[in-house]
């Protein structure tokens, strides 16, 4: 339990997907000019890598992985190693579980759906979704981990963009030089949160 | 803009219309892989050939693609072009594909890729497709270069591995600064380089939401 917990508490903070390893920056400075839309964005995140990257460990583990496919019985499945396929496979993963998820929440949950439904679409191309499959793929968490992992990884992104929009909410306010306006100011301001994220690091549980 | 021209569409990109420092495209990995020249070079060269190619397939079958599932056609074979040169780095450059990682992966959901072939390829011949890719490619390399030659340079004193300011652990007089080596000092280097693009071309500063009032004059005041 305390392994996972630690486990959890490092992904979001010292190894924040945003702050540390810079994923899914390109959505994470476009959709960050306001708090409530990141929010969206932010959950819709959390909820999408929770379910990614466990899935991705299941299609890794009992389809890809060498020596992967012995349950199927077929002779000498033993000897397949299919890890080659992994990047075009766990694309076509995250693409697929995003639209599933979105047509279950469209007709069950369609509260949900209307508040995460525009952002959904763009998460398919999100790095931070491939970026966290990839990790756990890198790091060979099992199932149980990789839950925690992607939850955990979810949680720290939405956490810096949701911060990141509070700060540019006040931010609109402010003199800043003309050929800093709007882009430049963003990422030095996303600079000095990932010098304050980085204060975490060598925290363990 | 003249961009109709091979050489136009190639130099375009680099210049006057970076993917990163302009449209915010395919931040991400040019953060993270350029502590050291020689692997934002891999990067780049990488990036080019990806582009380049997944310009150029798309474009080749782009009438006979149906609209509704373009998205997933045009993922596949960046994938599949991604992983071939996934491949070929791990077999010929083991060590720089430990240091690229998850980069290399994360080359699939480079929105430069998806964007030129979404944006681009999808309307125009394959020939210029490709030198399109190849363009786009080069302008996110640039960004890389110069951004991975501040942080080599400052961080370990040395430019390919070469050494040029010689660091105070080998008997020398220039003391490493560390924090370029880690991650926000890549952020203040993209946005100071933008604050330098602008100033340069005044035509890409944002406008300001609101404007600032002067302070009352002290006569006013009082």
């Amino acid at each position: 339990m305390e392994h996972y917990l630690s486990l959890f508490i490092a992904s979001v903070f010292v190894e924040n997907m945003a702050l540390a390893f810079f994923l899914g920056m390109c959505t994470f400075l476009a959709v960050s000019k306001k708090v409530s839309s990141s929010f969206g964005l932010g959950i819709a995140v959390i909820v999408v890598l929770t379910v990614t990257v466990p899935v991705n460990n299941l299609v890794l583990n009992y389809l890809l992985a060498e020596g992967a496919l012995t349950w199927t019985g077929i002779a000498g499945a033993e000897n397949i190693d299919l890890t080659f396929l992994g990047l075009l496979s766990y694309i076509g993963v995250i693409a697929a579980l995003v639209q599933i998820m979105e047509m279950f929440l469209d007709k069950y949950v369609p509260v949900l759906y209307n508040a995460l439904g525009v952002f959904l679409p763009l998460i398919t191309v999100n790095c931070a979704i491939l970026g966290g499959v990839l990790f756990m793929v890198e790091r060979n968490y099992n199932f149980g981990e990789s839950v925690v992992y992607g939850a955990g990884a979810g949680f720290g992104w939405a956490l810096a963009i949701t911060a990141l929009a509070g700060i540019r909410e006040k931010l609109k306010y402010s003199d800043v030089p003309g050929g800093l306006q709007g882009l430049g100011i963003t990422f030095i301001t996303v600079g000095l949160m990932s010098l304050g994220f980085m204060s975490f690091s060598g925290i363990q549980l | 803009m003249a961009a109709d021209s091979p050489k136009g569409v190639l130099i375009t990109p680099i210049f006057k219309n970076n993917p990163i420092a302009l449209q915010i495209l395919g931040v991400c990995s040019a953060l993270a892989v350029t502590t050291s020249m020689s692997v934002s070079l891999v990067m780049t060269l990488a990036v080019v050939f990806v582009c380049a190619f997944s310009n150029l397939f798309v474009s080749m079958i782009r009438q006979h693609i149906p609209s509704s599932i373009r998205i997933i056609v045009q993922m596949t074979i960046i994938a599949s072009l991604v992983i071939v040169v996934d491949q070929v780095l791990r077999a010929f450059a083991y060590q720089m594909s430990q240091q690229l990682s998850v980069f290399v992966g994360l080359i699939i959901t480079n929105c430069i890729i998806m964007g030129r072939a979404e944006g681009y390829a999808m309307q125009n011949s394959p020939k210029m497709s490709f030198i399109d890719g190849i363009g786009n490619g080069l302008g996110y390399g640039l960004v890389l270069m110069v951004v991975g030659f501040f942080r080599e340079l400052f961080g370990s004193g040395s430019v390919f591995g070469f050494t040029v300011l010689q660091p105070v652990q080998d008997g020398g007089w220039y003391v490493p600064n560390g924090l370029m080596l880690l991650p926000p000092s890549a952020f203040f280097i993209i946005g100071l380089m933008i604050w330098v693009i602008r100033e340069v071309n005044p035509e890409q500063i944002e406008a300001n939401e609101f404007k600032m009032k002067h302070n009352t004059e002290p006569k006013e005041a009082v």
